[in-house]
């Protein structure tokens, strides 16, 4: 037992979550609809104290509140990650809203306590600790998808992504409520010891349950069918969020699930992982193919993404740990950066979403087809760019483990993958210009030069990113 | 040595001037100038880092040298650079070539100046590193990274069908490449190390080499490119502007052939053996059937790009002969294919720049009106067809001696592919340089300005200085080439008891 000013000092990032939203849920109340800039402006400061105190709080590892939180590397590692992702969505979410006219002291509230629900899901050490952050987290996140209620196709985003929520939440709490019954507990470590013999079929279901749920958060297939509907559909700022955060959070909580409560099951688990894992690399680069929206393009994307992140955890190994650390850290980076160049296609004030508006981008506006250039190769892997870095760790560890044939479908679904990407260079690049962009607001060119130049000069100093992965993956005892 | 040292300025010495080509705005013609010279000084003082380097290079040692390694991706990985008889030479090459194509592309390109010549000196340092590194995943970052500034030249500043072969260029290259990479990581699983020193003294199961070969080979023989995989270098070649055919051809085909030297030849000496007779068989199919192909070409630029792949059969002939004569004529091939085979690019340039087509039929008589252009071309057609005196003979004469003392059979038939390369070089000089000039467009066509002669001339020089005296470029290799046959032999001799043990 420890006394519970210890246990919030290894929660100080939530607790700082939680207050800073309550307390800004009073003054959009107090202060009416005027205070949506200030309440905005107020989010971001809470978020950037979240992280600050992330970087100077606790650094040993606890399990607190009775066993239901952990916090270690790997929790501070993915947290930093989506308070980045959080943060950044939020800062490139101002212009937007204002100018679509749906600016209100709502939104960046939602979006708090939707990262609260991420971290507290990060942390969770037991089932009932996993499925009340995933719940906080995914309530917010229903309401931003429909945050532009009189536009058609957010509301229909939203009350998809709702109804198809609350199945996989089912299903996951149906997984768990089996596991529970085998183990007789809830705590992940508890459940490890317990589930240790041969497999019964009825763990065997319950994890299928489990993952199917968390699968649906990670948007791979065979849950993935609302992730291109949602991206659409959603305010562009909002679907930069749900590319980013929630991603991190979800994988997360898939990774300190498997490994630490189901090492008895690693063989049943790695199945499914890899299944999921190559049904999504082949999905992502196959269907974005035929896309005209960059929004749904980006959509099919992150599900192939997500496959090539798996491939990490299908190795069930230390350094897989550390290739999905770093693959989740240098997908968050591009994909903002990704964004916020869509964010930044607007003709006459008016945004445009299909991948012929980026025509002829090079000689329109150079800079930007040349973030968005660099932004596509490192998602398509090819060296020197940090998506290069992110498969190489992560395949690296499916071959040290014996997963070769895995390794090689994945290299080569990337090359189908490359052809999309190219296919963006070439437009920007070899085409006749369409009609120029706007001059994007300055928080959105700067959110694209600063994540290109991370993904651009990667290669030039790696080490950091490299190692801090490496401790995240110390967390786990392998 | 730690810490960084000449061979690292040379890699990086381009970057140096991309980053002052950053600093240049607007389209008018003082900036545009600048750009120019800026580019061009680059490379050339990137070339006189090399020769100093060359200086200091010591032909008698068999191992590296220059060695440099920093700490670079904490957990294995290392910047570790050096250079040895058998990369030091494609060093130099590229570097020499270099202000070469700057030049070649001095009045053909008006459209987006600035982020070509960027493309270039980008393109170069990624050529030179891939030369120089000593760990394998420097190696592919290099390797790999070379795509994307080849893709942009070819796609923005290419001929008609520039898009369709910009694809086939990337995607072509990028699935070999990618095959290799697995192959590199299970090597790092297996040594615990991406160290190239290490890995080349390091023995790997003889059942897991000959996957590992294979993964390697997809990769090189796409880069080479070899027979059947050759189908994206025509296109290439005649989409891209002429000092892309230039380093496409020059360097980024050598690639191919230093990968197997480096990699496949001493790093899996049992696979090799195994399948060196499938090498064999592919190499000489690319030698007559590619030359045969070339003899039926209406563009010049497609002639070449045949041409070359015919020659690099001989190359890969060479090597998988496995012996003294076949390597380092393998090596000297590829030098001098580089030089010939670049100035054969400038010289299609020369007069594609004044005429705008590449067809065959659109010239005739030039040497009517052209007589410096066509000795240059002259000398560069019979370097091509190796012609003693040309350093084009050297290359293929020590390929074949070797191969024949390797296998007999396959050197009978690879003689056949100079037959014919005389045979198509010098019916496409025929067609173009003589006959009547009886076409109205070619009347007023004007013989070679000073820049295509300072283009041209030192070429010219090179390829017969290097045909009577070979000594330099053979020399520089020796060492390394004996090194590396001695290791790959006793092997043979190992696998030849086995197996005789077992009989």
């Amino acid at each position: 037992m420890h006394p519970l000013s210890f246990s919030i000092a290894h929660a100080l990032p939530e607790t700082v979550l939680a207050i800073g939203a309550l307390a800004l849920v009073l003054v959009g109340a107090i202060r009416g609809e005027k205070s949506a800039g200030l309440v905005a402006e107020l989010a971001i400061g809470v978020l950037a104290l979240a992280l600050v105190v992330i970087f100077v709080g606790a650094k040993s590892s606890a399990d607190v509140f009775e066993g239901a939180f952990v916090d270690d590397q790997f929790a501070r590692f993915m947290k930093v990650l989506v308070l980045i992702g959080s943060l950044v969505s939020l800062v490139l979410s101002r212009d937007f809203l204002q100018r679509e006219g749906i600016d209100l002291f709502e939104f960046p509230i939602l979006i708090l306590l939707s990262t609260l629900g991420m971290l507290l899901l990060t942390s969770a050490n037991s089932l009932i600790s996993l499925y009340l952050g995933l719940e906080l987290m995914s309530l917010a996140l229903y309401v931003v998808a429909a945050f532009h209620r009189d536009n058609l196709k957010a509301s229909e985003a939203g009350l998809k992504y709702f109804v198809l929520g609350a199945l996989s939440s089912g299903m996951l709490l149906y997984g768990a409520s089996l596991i529970y019954g085998y183990a007789g507990t809830v705590q992940f470590d508890g459940i490890a010891k317990a589930l240790t013999a041969g497999p019964q079929i009825g763990v065997v279901f319950g994890l299928v349950f489990l993952l199917a749920g968390l699968a649906f958060k990670m948007s791979t297939v065979p849950f993935h069918m609302w992730t291109p509907d949602v991206y659409e559909g959603a305010p562009t700022p909002v679907t930069a969020f749900f590319a980013s955060a929630p991603k991190m959070a979800a994988v997360a909580i898939t990774l300190r699930v498997v490994t630490d409560a189901l090492p008895g099951l690693a063989h049943e688990w790695r199945q499914i992982v890899m299944f999921i894992s190559i049904a999504s690399m082949a999905l992502g680069s196959f269907a974005a193919i035929g896309q005209t929206s960059i929004k749904r393009l980006m959509a099919y994307s992150s599900i192939g993404h997500m496959g090539f992140a798996l491939v990490g955890l299908a190795a069930n190994t230390a350094a897989g740990v550390q290739g999905v650390a770093l693959y989740m850290a240098i997908y968050l980076v591009t994909t903002l950066g990704v964004f916020a160049v869509i964010l930044a296609m607007r003709v006459q004030g008016k945004a445009v979403e299909t991948i012929g508006d980026l025509a002829g981008l090079a000689r329109t506006n150079g800079w930007m087809a040349f973030f968005m250039a660099m932004l596509m190769f490192s998602l398509s892997g090819i060296p020197p760019l940090a998506g290069f870095f992110a498969k190489y760790y992560a395949f690296l560890a499916a071959v040290q483990a014996g997963l070769t044939p895995l390794a090689v479908i994945g290299v080569l679904l990337s090359t189908v993958a490359a052809f999309y990407y190219l296919r963006i260079v070439k437009i920007m690049y070899f085409d006749d210009p369409a009609p120029a962009f706007d001059v994007a607001p300055l928080s959105v060119r700067v959110v694209m030069a600063v994540s290109t130049a991370l993904v651009f000069l990667f290669w030039v100093y790696p080490a950091p990113f490299v190692t801090a992965a490496a401790n995240a993956a110390k967390a786990f005892a392998f | 040595m730690t810490g960084f040292g000449i061979l690292s300025a040379i890699t990086f010495l381009p970057l140096v001037g991309v980053v002052i080509l950053m600093f240049h705005r607007g389209d008018d013609a003082a900036t545009v100038r600048s750009i120019r010279h800026v580019a061009l000084w680059t490379t050339l003082a990137t070339f006189l880092v090399t020769l100093l380097a060359w200086s200091r290079f010591d032909p008698a040692l068999a191992g590296f040298q220059m060695v440099e390694s920093q700490a670079w991706a904490g957990g294995g990985l290392v910047y570790k650079m050096g250079v040895d008889g058998m990369s030091f030479p494609f060093v130099v090459l590229t570097a020499f070539l270099m202000p070469f194509c700057i030049l070649a592309s001095w009045e053909a390109i008006n459209t987006r100046v600035k982020e070509y010549m960027i493309a270039f000196l980008v393109l170069e340092t990624l050529m030179l590193g891939v030369f120089c590194a000593l760990d394998l995943v420097l190696f592919y970052l290099f390797f790999e990274g070379g795509l994307i500034p080849m893709f942009l030249i070819i796609g923005v500043w290419g001929g008609k069908r520039r898009i369709y072969a910009a694809f086939k260029f990337f995607l072509y290259t990028l699935v070999g490449s990618l095959l290799m990479l697995i192959a590199i990581m299970w090597m790092a699983s297996f040594a615990h190390t991406t160290d190239i020193t290490v890995l080349l003294k390091t023995q790997f199961p003889a059942d897991a080499q000959k996957y590992l070969w294979l993964a390697f080979f997809a990769s090189f023989a796409v880069k080479m490119p070899m027979w059947p995989v050759h189908t994206w270098l025509p296109d290439a070649h005649v989409e891209a502007p002429t000092a892309g055919s230039v380093i496409l051809a020059g360097i980024l085909l050598k690639m191919g052939g230093y990968g197997f030297i480096r990699f496949s030849l001493p790093m899996f000496p049992d696979a090799s053996h195994y399948f060196a007779p499938l090498v064999f068989a592919m190499s000489v199919i690319a030698i007559i059937y590619t030359s045969l192909v070339a003899l039926v070409q209406e563009d010049m630029k497609k002639l070449i790009a045949y041409s070359s792949v015919a020659h690099m059969g001989f190359v890969t002939m060479g090597l998988f002969a496995m012996n003294q004569q076949g390597v380092q004529g393998a090596v000297y091939q590829m030098v001098s294919h580089g030089l010939v085979s670049g100035a054969l690019f400038l010289c299609v340039g020369v007069v594609y720049d004044r005429m705008h087509t590449r067809e065959i039929a659109a010239y005739g008589g030039l040497v009517r009106n052209m007589p410096l252009y066509a000795v240059a071309f002259m000398v560069f057609t019979m370097a091509n067809v190796g012609l003693p005196g040309t350093s084009g003979f050297v290359g293929e004469f020590l390929t074949l001696l070797g191969t024949f003392a390797a296998n007999s059979k396959v050197a009978f038939f690879a003689t056949f592919g100079v037959i014919l390369s005389a045979a198509y070089a010098l019916y496409l000089y025929r067609r173009a340089i003589f006959g009547v000039l009886d076409k109205p467009e070619l009347a007023n066509i004007k013989d070679l300005s000073g820049r295509e002669i300072a283009l041209l001339g030192p070429l010219v020089v090179l390829v017969i200085y290097y045909g009577v005296h070979p000594g330099p470029i053979l020399d520089a290799s020796a060492a390394s080439v004996a090194e590396l046959v001695k290791s790959t032999q006793s092997v043979a001799a190992a696998v030849k008891s086995a197996a005789l043990a077992g009989h």
